[in-house]
């Protein structure tokens, strides 16, 4: 299981079709039925009798649900059932758990928690219909005083959220800690230099192009019920549909077809999926619900908001002595974030990020407001978006204080490779890494000295008498993560009592074509190639007569699924050993066929030899055949050639990587230019270079969307500001840079392949570089992104304004 | 209201409401999925489709708008001779991930292409502005574009066998 | 996805014919061209027309072409028609630079000028470039047309002085020698609406002075999207740095912005500042003849 094959030579073999045998640039699999229009996704469903239903919500942030008359609804022609709090309640149905041990409101029954909450759920003919009659069901609400800005969730008379938790008088809802807090004051009182910091990460969406949706259709005859749906984590949801409603879970199956886009939006059960269940049972026919784009952004997994504050000691020579870090975090009316049970706060707590020294502490505070649930989404590997932004904004400050060029600062305190593995201060163990390679290599790539040297021109120029007023104020921006994913080691890590190991299945058929079956679901990241080359890799079939099966749990074996960059630490250690399981067993059938001892045989690019007898060999193909022939096989060696695998993962894997960001600011008006940006990734081996790239390119852009526009803010009534893509503004191509990558390669020491995981690593590590080179342009050390032209010109007067509010 | 919609050069006609919109009409009435919507105010661009050979939003364009005219959707893209260059070139240069954005991208691609044949980067940028992609970072996309600029028609023979 | 209320849907070939079906159908009816404000409308069900007139069909109304002194454009033309306009360009460039950050190319390829014109949003570009070039709308109905100033055109936000049963045919500007023009325009993100927006034209001149100035303002509360006091200020005087400023501050302290997400009161306050400075400059440049 620690064995770390080299992909190095399967480059250069290629297969009938042209495609590398393993790993190598690949073109995908999944392209030929995407480019046709062919892709089947959940709107695309069509089933016979098929109704749509539609879901009323609330236009308050909070406020008590006097009544709901659904009568002119109900009359309305078309209108199949309207479904309410009150039937559910009946059905036992009006609450579900979340994956954080809270509860939350299919249908609001007592009350409404925030803008965009669900009320009632119209089924009709045809989604025109349910849309209509969503206007004739009559609410009468008694509005209630919305608990809008954290920092006053815990005021003593702040309005109480949650009265329907027994005994609640207040917002609070957690406080985790890690590190050791004695040591940090130790170090922070023998420190020559303390920089203390406030921030936010503002709430922000991960907003898919495709929004979340699902058809249910429970057959009353058979008992089964079938749901497709948006999901990442089609067993898991199984699992909780099973727990929450009491179906037996063998008469579950749910299929995730193709899915467009997910950035942990998809990960969690929103009430849109549980009533096109009920309204199928309720109706007896298939019943499709597919949000709108406002109510994906108002009720779906936000990510974010958290409100930290930060501060750093160290040496006058810049040497870090300690990191401590208060966080405020917004989880909304109800706690919905999916993570690891263990940690309440994700993994934030790797907040001590890719830098040398022995002191740290965090705390985590959660609030309950009148806002929507979620939390853990948008790439952001279980809070290590905010973790990251945190360290690297406040080594900036650091720099800042200390006028220390930014890059030399990092260089002095980046851990260093002899280091590896390395136990962190908070207790994480990093597998690998050459941090100052990496940082070198970005700086080269960049070039660094160089774009310094032009800065320091441009401002002179600036100074001088006369100068253009507008020209461009240039900004250099840095930033290096470590990243942990691949949740994760089964004894410390479960989703509600699930413990997070993968399982998966190959099969190779009689005629040497396989068919491996997993547990998690690509949204896009290329799977069905990616796990072809990783078997391809091991066994030596060519990645074309390898299918990947996925996304439908009566035909793949049971895993978490595809999130926290999990898929190919987990699952794709799954197919590996699976693979060399099938490649052992093809030995023992290879010494029955040659005749001679699986001592005699000799591994070579898809086929066993023996050994000084290269011509006395068999192809996996033909070792396929004679598996499932006549051929004797020894005692107690069953025939066929699968392997079925649970892989529980001794440690998460440590991807890093180095990220320099150019600016231009425009002084006059605030607005920000990328220039340019550089990033050095890390993640191990790549299987499919071309696809790994194309994963770091969705990232970086993610990076300066979250900079630069990016952000849900909400007015003093708790309405949501950032509703629509109108006002939920996505990066377009105009924004990106063209991307400038670089890599380098430091294998997992405990990972069957060496692989590390890369889905995340760029929205992880890219806001930090773009907000510190903006911040670089303007000489200021902190302001709070997005870096909007009216939030970069407030900071440079001074005035900066609160990106989590209304402006004003 | 009946009419009559040139769909990928097919005659397609039947009775719809006047507010149905376009791209329900190729979605739903005659089950062309590859259409995709994703806002509802036409921000994103998922649901464009080539309207006498423009690009238009087809969330934001009744049915009963397109009566007469001609249609194109990404259905309609490859021939029987193969893919369209822009579809080979998406392929080449990983320019889709999830494909949600994918068909109204490469059909604003293919009407760029139509008009000027010979894009530089700037130009191509600023035509898939109003496409919205969340997993490209739209760099491949400039290059599937530029791959397509540079293998017109007749030299894409066949796509790669998968 | 949203979509909208029933409604009546008619078709009009000829400009008769839609002021004829808008008098059939009454108060509750609208036009509809390119329907990229008014559809998003209707789906959130805030608007809710009885009758939709629809008017693409009217193409004898997509043009731009000099008409004596004039420039004459058609309501019909598409933004994407006005970009690439070559009349436009030869005379005036503001109308380019203002297209290329109207929305986004797909939706410019169905947007049209009286659309937008009647749409009236506050923030909208084309409004604004009108009332700087100080253009004439067309205003047809069954009785004939009449001939409405653009600064007199817009009444309020998302209303102007077209009438039940009317429709705007044209919109004509003059055209003008010794002259430049420029937009200028800052926003969140390429397609968004303008946080502010200014556009000028200046004409010298033998001597350098200004002999006339168009000022348009958008997105920031300016009275018929312009600040004519400004304007008078500039009239007459060689355009100085010290005039432009002076200018500039006068159109800051006369608009009125709202405070939204796009931005405070003071900073679109001091955009329109830069912002008008900046189309004053490029203008009178390109009234030089310089490559600005």
């Amino acid at each position: 299981m620690t064995t770390t094959e080299r992909p190095a030579d399967s480059d250069d073999l290629r297969s009938p079709a042209g495609n590398p045998l393993g790993f190598g640039r690949m073109l995908r699999k999944e392209d030929a039925r995407f480019l046709r229009g062919h892709g089947r996704y959940v709107d695309d469903v069509v089933l016979p009798g098929m109704l749509h239903g539609a879901i009323l919500r609330s236009p308050y942030a909070h406020a008590r649900i006097l009544s709901v008359d659904t009568t002119a609804a109900d009359a309305h022609p078309g209108v199949k059932a309207v479904i309410t709090g009150k039937t559910l309640e009946g059905l036992n149905l009006a609450w579900m758990p979340t994956l954080s041990g809270d509860v939350t409101a299919v249908l609001a029954t007592d009350k409404v928690r925030f803008q965009g909450q669900e009320v009632a759920f119209v089924i009709a003919d045809d989604e025109y219909t349910a849309r209509d009659a969503l206007e004739l069901v009559d609410v009468e609400y008694e509005p209630l005083p919305a608990v809008v800005d954290a920092r006053h969730a815990l005021d003593p008379d702040a309005p109480v959220i949650r009265d329907d938790l027994d005994g609640r008088t207040d917002n609070h809802i957690y406080d985790w800690e890690a590190g050791d807090a004695e040591a940090c004051e130790a170090a922070f009182a023998r420190a020559d230099v303390v920089v203390a910091e406030d921030m936010i990460y503002p709430r922000v969406h991960p907003a898919p192009m495709e929004t979340c949706g699902s058809v249910a259709y429970m057959d009353k005859v058979t008992g089964k019920l079938t749901v497709w749906t948006t999901t990442q984590a089609p067993h898991a949801h199984r699992t909780v549909y099973a727990l929450v409603a009491g179906l037996p879970e063998h008469k579950i199956q749910i299929i995730s077809p193709d899915i467009g886009g997910g950035f942990g939006n998809k990960v969690g059960i929103y009430p849109g999926y549980v009533l096109s269940i009920v309204g199928s049972i309720v109706t007896g026919a298939p019943v499709k619900w597919m949000e709108d784009r406002s109510e994906n952004l108002m009720s779906t997994s936000f990510a974010r908001d958290y409100h930290m504050h930060g501060e750093i000691a160290a040496t006058k020579d810049g040497k870090i002595l300690a990191l401590r870090v208060n966080v405020l975090a917004d989880h909304g009316a109800f706690n919905g974030v999916a993570q690891p049970t263990k940690f309440p706060a994700g993994f934030f707590h790797v907040f001590t990020g890719s830098y040398d020294y022995p002191a740290a502490h965090c705390k985590v505070t959660a609030v309950y407001t009148n806002k929507a649930l979620g939390g853990v989404a948008y790439a952001c590997s279980f809070r290590i978006t905010e973790a990251v932004y945190l360290v690297e904004r406040m080594v900036d400050c650091l720099a800042f204080e200390l006028k220390m060029d930014p890059a030399e600062l990092r260089m002095k305190n980046l851990l260093r490779p002899e280091q590896f593995p390395y136990t962190s201060p908070t207790g994480w163990v990093y597998d690998s890494g050459d941090y100052p390679r990496a940082l070198a290599e970005a700086m080269r790539i960049a070039g660094y000295d160089e774009l310094r040297k032009e800065q320091a021109e441009r401002r002179a120029a600036a100074a001088r008498p006369g100068a253009d007023p507008s020209a461009p104020l240039m900004g250099i921006g840095l930033s290096f993560f470590t990243e942990a994913v691949g949740a994760g080691p089964r004894k410390h890590m479960d989703i509600l009592g699930l413990g997070m190991a993968d399982g998966c299945e190959l099969r190779l058929h009689p005629t040497g074509k396989a068919q491996l079956r997993l547990s998690v679901q690509t949204q896009g990241q290329g799977h069905e190639t990616t796990f072809a080359q990783i078997v391809s890799h091991v066994i030596g079939i060519p990645p074309e007569d390898i299918e990947v099966l996925h996304g439908d749990t009566d035909n793949t074996p049971f895993g978490l699924g595809t999130y926290g960059s999990r898929s190919t630490p987990v699952s794709g250690a799954a197919a590996a050993v699976a693979a060399q399981r099938v490649k052992e067993k093809a030995r023992i059938v290879a010494a029955a066929a040659l005749e001679c001892s699986v001592e005699d045989l000799e591994w070579e690019h898809g086929r066993w030899y023996v050994r000084g007898d290269p011509e006395s060999a068999k192809t996996m193909a033909e070792l396929a055949m004679a598996a499932h022939s006549a051929l004797e096989l020894p005692e107690g060696v069953e025939g066929h050639l699968d392997a079925s695998v649970v892989y529980d993962p001794p440690n998460l894997t440590y991807p890093f990587g180095a990220y320099i960001c150019v600016v231009d600011v425009d002084p006059q008006t605030g607005a920000v230019k990328v220039r340019r940006f550089i990033a050095v990734d890390d993640c191990g081996p790549r299987i499919n270079p071309m696809i790994v790239e194309g994963q770091v390119h969705g990232g970086l852009a993610d990076g300066v969307g979250m900079a630069l526009m990016e952000v849900i803010a909400f007015d003093s009534d708790g309405n949501n500001l950032g509703g629509s893509f109108m006002d939920y503004l996505l990066p377009t191509s105009m924004e990106c840079p063209s991307w400038e990558l670089g890599m380098t390669v430091t294998p997992s020491p405990h990972h069957p392949i060496g692989v590390k995981g890369v889905g995340e690593s760029a929205t992880v590590g890219s806001p930090a570089a773009v907000v510190n080179a903006v911040l670089d342009a303007l000489g200021l050390r902190h302001a709070d992104m997005p870096f909007t032209p009216a939030m970069t010109w407030r900071a440079m007067q001074g005035r900066p304004m609160r990106p989590d509010l209304a402006i004003e | 209201m009946r009419i009559s919609v040139r769909v990928n050069g097919d005659e397609a006609s039947g009775d719809v409401e006047p507010r149905l919109l376009l791209v329900h009409y190729l979605r739903q009435t005659l089950g062309l999925t590859g259409t995709h919507w994703g806002c509802d105010t036409s921000n994103c661009g998922a649901c464009t489709v080539l309207l006498d050979g423009v690009p238009v939003k087809s969330c934001t364009v009744l049915a009963v708008m397109a009566d007469g005219h001609a249609v194109t959707t990404v259905e309609g893209l490859a021939t029987s001779d193969g893919l369209d260059p822009v579809q080979e070139g998406f392929m080449q240069e990983h320019g889709l991930q999830c494909g949600f954005c994918t068909p109204g991208m490469m059909l604003t691609a293919r009407a760029l292409l139509d008009r000027d044949p010979d894009p530089d980067e700037a130009t191509i940028r600023e035509a898939i502005s109003g496409n919205l992609c969340r997993c490209t970072g739209y760099e491949n996309i400039v290059r599937a574009i530029r791959w397509a600029a540079g293998h017109p028609a007749a030299e894409v023979a066949k796509e790669a066998s998968l | 996805m949203q979509v909208p209320a029933p409604f009546e849907y008619a078709r009009a070939s000829t400009v008769d014919e839609a002021i004829e079906l808008l008098g059939r159908h009454g108060a509750g009816a609208r036009l509809v061209a390119g329907g990229h404000s008014l559809l998003p409308m209707m789906k959130l069900r805030l608007a809710r027309p009885d009758a939709l007139v629809d008017i693409n069909g009217l193409s004898d109304l997509d043009y731009i072409r000099v008409d004596g002194d004039e420039i004459a454009i058609g309501a019909m033309t598409r933004h994407a028609g006005v970009l690439g306009s070559a009349v436009l360009a030869e005379h005036y460039r503001i109308f380019a630079e203002a297209e290329r950050v109207i929305a986004d190319p797909i939706v410019r390829n169905r947007g049209t000028v009286g659309g937008s014109l009647c749409q009236a949003d506050p923030a909208e570009d084309l409004s604004a470039v009108f009332a700087a070039l100080r253009g004439t709308a067309v205003v047809r109905s069954a009785s004939g047309s009449r001939t409405v100033a653009l600064r007199e055109f817009h009444t309020g936000p998302y209303e102007t002085v077209v009438g039940e049963g009317e429709i705007l045919v044209e919109v004509r500007v003059p055209i003008r020698t010794h002259l430049g023009s420029a937009y200028e325009k800052v926003e969140r993100r390429a397609g968004d609406w303008a946080i502010a927006a200014a556009g000028a034209f200046v004409q010298l001149d033998d001597a350098g002075a200004v002999r006339d100035v168009g000022l348009g303002l958008a997105a920031v509360g300016a009275e018929h999207y312009t600040c004519e006091e400004a304007e008078d200020l500039l009239r007459g005087r060689p355009l100085s740095d010290e005039a432009i400023a002076e200018a500039a501050a006068l159109c800051a302290q006369r608009c009125q912005p709202q405070a939204d997400q796009r931005g405070p009161v003071d900073y679109k306050r001091h955009l329109v500042g830069v912002l008008v400075g900046r189309a004053l400059r490029r203008s009178a440049g390109r009234a030089r003849g310089e490559e600005v």
